[in-house]
């Protein structure tokens, strides 16, 4: 059944980690848009979080090693940009494991997306002491996704992703 | 000029803006005034490349004759290169950075606002995805201004000097050529006309929290988009690209 087939990739990719992330998988992140499956190819529709991000080679080269490994025909990727990636694409398990991971996860719905002068949302959680007293260091941290915090109750300085 | 041959010269363009640019942020990795704010240029120029990428690549769909993004951007000489002025300056201080930052931030993100309603899916993907993107280094770099403007004497009269001479280098970013003429007329960019109020608008509003005085009106930087560089360009692209220079064959 091509159903079943197509469902057991889904669930392979699902155990392809992050490459910078490793506790979340490609699937939760977001970024795996389509699936589809012939005789002769299986062609994955993916999107960038951000357009430079460097993960996403390392993605393509996983996803195309792990399935062939599985038998799978002839991977193929192909890379769309609209609709554009969002952070309110990832799932609420992957919001979880960020923050068991020590990154505050982006926060949804608040007003972060403010053009000029804004500072980011109100309340960014310290992942390690959950204090609400941090504050922003730098609007890009280790990675283009992420912004820097520090919180100043435990002087513990974190990563938040941010919403885009 | 038929649709298709301006769409490919407005790809390469934009490519050529974002790439350039990008080169130049690339060279303070690891030179940047503290550690998050080197990360923070490396990040920019970072997402420049990508925007880069997805240009290129466009364009060598549009021209259909199997180049690729890396032969754009590797195998073509200066005069084929169609990137403001602007872009090429150097990084001079961090004041000089931030200023020229600001200047092509604050036209992109107006641009790709517009841009991204563009009945041609490719322009209209690329800039939804870049505004995102652009937003961020708008407000990094606009932060920067105030903060230096309204700073301590000595910064303030550097971001002064430092926006003064980057000024008239915007003139550019809002000429026309036929290869705007004619996907305007196709519906496809907007004119730059359409938002020249509200670029100025929003670089006024950042003066003025800045402290910043009247910028002076230099002479019109221009030539760029016809393939005319100032001399930086000449030393930039033989440093880009040294690889395949050396090793034309080269494969990543």
């Amino acid at each position: 059944m091509l159903a079943d087939k197509i469902a057991s990739i889904w669930k392979i990719i699902q155990t392809i980690p992050d490459p910078e992330i490793p506790v979340i998988s490609v699937v939760e992140l977001g970024v795996i848009r389509n699936v589809e499956l012939t005789e002769t190819e299986t062609l994955i529709t993916i999107t960038p979080t951000y357009s430079g991000c460097p993960a996403m080679k390392v993605f393509e080269d996983d996803i195309i090693k792990t399935l062939e490994e599985k038998g799978f025909p002839t991977v193929k990727i192909k890379t769309v940009f609209s609709p554009a990636w969002t952070t309110d694409w990832m799932s609420e398990v992957a919001l979880q494991k960020l923050l068991d991971y020590g990154i505050a996860p982006p926060q949804k719905g608040t007003n972060d997306k403010g053009v000029l002068f804004a500072s980011g949302p109100k309340e960014v959680p310290c992942p390690q002491c959950k204090s609400k007293d941090t504050k922003l260091l730098s609007q890009f941290g280790s990675t283009a996704c992420k912004a820097a915090y520090t919180c100043s109750n435990c002087g513990e300085t974190f990563d938040y992703f941010k919403c885009i | 000029m038929d649709v298709n041959e301006a769409l490919l010269k407005y790809c390469l363009r934009l490519g050529d803006d974002a790439m350039i640019l990008g080169h130049r942020l690339s060279e303070l990795c690891s030179k940047g005034p503290y550690l998050e704010e080197d990360i923070a240029l490396t990040n920019i120029s970072l997402d420049l490349f990508g925007q880069t990428r997805m240009m290129y690549t466009t364009a060598g769909e549009i021209e259909g004759k199997g180049r690729t993004e890396d032969d754009f951007a590797y195998k073509r000489l200066e005069p084929e290169f169609q990137n403001v002025l602007l872009v090429e300056q150097p990084n001079g201080n961090f004041g000089n950075t931030v200023a020229r930052q600001m200047i092509f931030s604050v036209f992109y993100y107006h641009l790709f606002k517009e841009l991204q309603t563009s009945s041609n899916e490719k322009l209209a993907a690329f800039a939804a995805k870049s505004l995102k993107e652009t937003t961020y280094h708008m407000r990094h770099s606009c932060e920067w201004i105030v903060r230096l403007g309204d700073g301590t004497e000595e910064s303030h009269w550097k971001i002064q000097d430092a926006l003064n001479d980057i000024w008239s280098y915007r003139h550019e970013l809002f000429e026309k050529d036929e290869v705007d003429e004619t996907l305007i007329e196709a519906g496809l960019i907007p004119d730059t006309v359409t938002f020249k109020a509200a670029f100025e608008a929003t670089i006024q509003d950042v003066l003025d929290r800045a402290t910043i005085e009247e910028l002076e009106e230099g002479w019109k930087a221009t030539g760029g988009r016809k393939g005319h560089h100032s001399e930086y360009l000449g030393h930039i692209l033989p440093i880009f690209q040294s690889i395949p220079r050396t090793y034309p064959e080269s494969k990543w």
